[in-house]
């Protein structure tokens, strides 16, 4: 499914001017946000920025103080969490650990009320364990499980329920990097494959990046940017989110002039570059320019075109496609540069103390509020 | 130094101790329950089973022990764990060092002390006078099985909320989420994950206040004036008043035998309602 056929599709739940305090502290603030039906998204920010608050106000573990929580059209501001339609994946997975495998995902089934029957909740419990690759685990206990496994049980106790929003609370924290990695797979082609809405909470970029439709960025309990993971790494519409959203050069400059969306910038060093913008900045102004370390060139020789400052080569870190460069400008300070493998075989290595170039297209410079 | 060697020295205290103050006394028991009473009291060597024969002159305190110790356990389970669970689960956290302070401060005072007390509240100008003034004429409490229960529950009281209470608080609170996640309803999911996970704690809770209520003959001599007597009454009135230790011995190795017995029956039903869960480890 496309990003615009998912814009179309109805809203399965809903932030409406959402403020969450505990005492004297502003957990959320002012959060507006619709989740689309059948929609990956993920809240990305670092620790304290207020998306595991926004994740369990829509589980209903938090009421809000302000504003208005809805699923599916209604607002769900004074319904428990044990009658929201929604499932949550725990950090810690907590899972019973005084029930098998088998009892731990009938659980939900069997609250049910009216009951279903026996019979019924064991083929949904067998399909869920199928789903997840689990089939023959049903009677283990849960501390014979290995972390991976675990988290798979949780999955399964979660969409069995066949819930209209799953929650995902750091669900991955707990794994190691390489199961970290098949597990991002396996929830991206499970939610595909299913169709529930996926709500995923996280501190890593990266998960955030390969998984979602949209990603909303938060800090500070506000939400600062949402849009597709490409959206925001294109065209990040802050200092913050550019740095959150892979990694970035930031230089500070003083815009010296404006015409249309091209902004004309005098850096903190003296030399001047040409920028493009959609938002209106005044001459004056204190800015930020974000240069991404893959669309920047290491050369030995200035290219014809485009800016080109000197640099003194720092470091070198081989990372097998890339290799990664630190070099120290005069006007810029240190540059990060990312040079594919082809690039650096066509070029040559360089080694730290050498003399090199870094340019870039001037489409590259992206100028960013401070 | 082997690890055997380190081993057996780490365990030498306690098992000199537990042999020279536990099994020879015990042993010595065992020896003079077959001998016979002294002219002027005291133990005369014999091999006769007429002490053992005599055991149901004595069924009386063994009754009363055994309907009062369960009672009691189960009473003092009833009134601790509401206590546990505010304290653990609901209580703010401010507030709960200072009230399990106040859990543990009776144990301050001496058992004697608190028991003498609770002759006056029970006693026909306590209790009973209060009650007369709203009609209910002629109420004893003192003396009764009752007086001996409430004394008995009073104070082993914080041996049952103690366990009990450390089971509950270092239960995943998470856990709690995720059921209510899940769809059910708070009770539902007290007797369905927050019940369960505690049975660790109310299974040694039980064990320890039971064992202790089976050996107990202080609080029913002084609140049980004579007339609800333990086992334990019955040895102290055979060891130190009429003096016939061959029958007392009979006597204390009954109990001692008894106690086993429940002991064991109870581990086995507690291990079977823990199946094969790992956090129930009495055996």
């Amino acid at each position: 499914m496309g990003l615009e056929d998912r814009a179309a599709t109805r809203h399965i739940a809903e932030l409406r001017a959402v403020t969450k305090t505990f005492g004297n502290v502003v957990a959320a603030k002012d959060l507006n946000l619709t989740i689309g039906e059948g929609e990956f998204l993920s809240f990305l920010g670092p620790s304290g920025c207020g998306k595991t608050t926004a994740l369990r106000m829509l589980a209903g573990f938090e009421k809000p103080t302000e504003g208005e929580v809805l699923l599916d059209g209604q607002v769900v501001n004074d319904l428990d969490a044990h009658h929201r339609p929604v499932n949550m994946v725990f950090q810690q997975y907590a899972l019973f650990p005084h029930l098998s495998v088998f009892d731990n995902i009938a659980y939900g089934l069997r609250q049910r009320r009216p009951r279903i029957d026996r019979s019924t909740i064991s083929t949904k419990v067998e399909q869920a364990l199928e789903t997840v690759r689990l089939g023959d685990f049903g009677p283990r206990r849960i501390w014979e499980m290995s972390g991976g496994q675990q988290q798979r049980v949780a999955l399964a106790r979660a969409i069995v329920n066949e819930p209209k929003l799953l929650l995902l609370d750091e669900p991955m924290a707990a794994l190691d990097r390489k199961l970290r990695k098949e597990m991002q797979f396996e929830l991206q082609n499970l939610q595909r494959q299913l169709g529930i809405t996926f709500v995923l909470v996280t501190h890593d970029q990266e998960e955030a990046l390969s998984m979602s439709d949209r990603i909303c960025v938060m800090e500070g309990g506000r939400i600062v940017q949402v849009g597709s993971p490409r959206d925001l790494y294109d065209a990040p519409r802050s200092r913050y989110v550019a740095g959150f959203v892979g990694t970035s050069n930031f230089f500070d400059a003083t815009v010296a002039d404006t015409a249309g969306n091209s902004v004309t910038l005098t850096l903190k060093g003296g030399p001047t570059l040409q920028g493009t913008s959609d938002t209106l900045f005044s001459p004056g102004q204190e800015v930020c320019v974000s240069i991404r370390p893959e669309q920047i060139a290491l050369t030995r020789a200035a290219p014809a075109t485009g800016s080109a400052f000197p640099v003194a080569i720092r470091n070198r870190i081989f990372l097998g496609e890339h290799t990664e460069y630190l070099a120290h400008s005069d006007a810029l300070g240190d540059i990060l540069v990312l040079v594919p493998r082809q690039a650096e075989l066509n070029e040559g290595t360089f080694n730290a103390g050498e003399q090199a170039f870094v340019s870039w297209n001037d489409t590259a410079q992206l100028v960013l509020e401070k | 130094m082997t690890q055997k060697g380190r081993n057996a020295l780490l365990l030498t205290p306690a098992g000199l101790w537990l042999l020279v103050m536990l099994v020879l006394p015990l042993l010595v028991v065992f020896v003079f329950s077959f001998g016979e009473r002294g002219a002027a009291g005291g133990y005369v060597p014999a091999f006769t089973l007429e002490q053992y024969a005599n055991l149901p002159a004595r069924w009386t305190a063994f009754k009363n022990t055994l309907i009062l110790a369960p009672l009691g356990t189960i009473a003092a389970l009833v009134i601790a764990y509401p206590l546990a669970y505010f304290l653990a689960v609901r209580c703010a956290p401010r507030w709960r060092t200072s009230l399990l302070i106040l859990v543990i401060v009776p144990f301050w005072t001496s058992i004697l002390i608190r028991s003498y007390a609770w002759i006056f509240i029970l006693g026909g100008r306590g209790l009973p006078a209060l009650l007369e003034t709203v009609g209910l004429d002629d109420v004893r409490l003192i003396n009764t099985p009752f007086a001996v229960l409430v004394g008995i529950v009073y104070g082993y009281l914080p041996l049952m909320v103690f366990p009990i209470f450390v089971s509950l608080d270092k239960l995943d609170k998470r856990l709690l989420e995720a059921s209510a996640d899940l769809g059910s309803t708070p009770w539902r999911t007290f007797l369905q994950v927050t019940l369960p996970l505690s049975i660790p704690g109310v299974a040694t809770g039980c064990m320890l206040v039971f064992i202790l209520l089976m050996g107990e003959f202080l609080i029913p001599s002084i609140l049980g004036g004579g007339k609800v007597f333990f086992v334990g009454n019955a040895l102290v009135d055979l060891f130190l008043q009429s003096r016939n230790w061959a029958y007392g011995s009979a006597v204390a190795m009954t109990l001692v035998a008894v106690m086993l017995v429940t002991v064991s029956v109870y581990m086995k039903f507690i291990s079977r309602l823990g199946g094969q869960r790992d956090d129930i480890s009495l055996m």
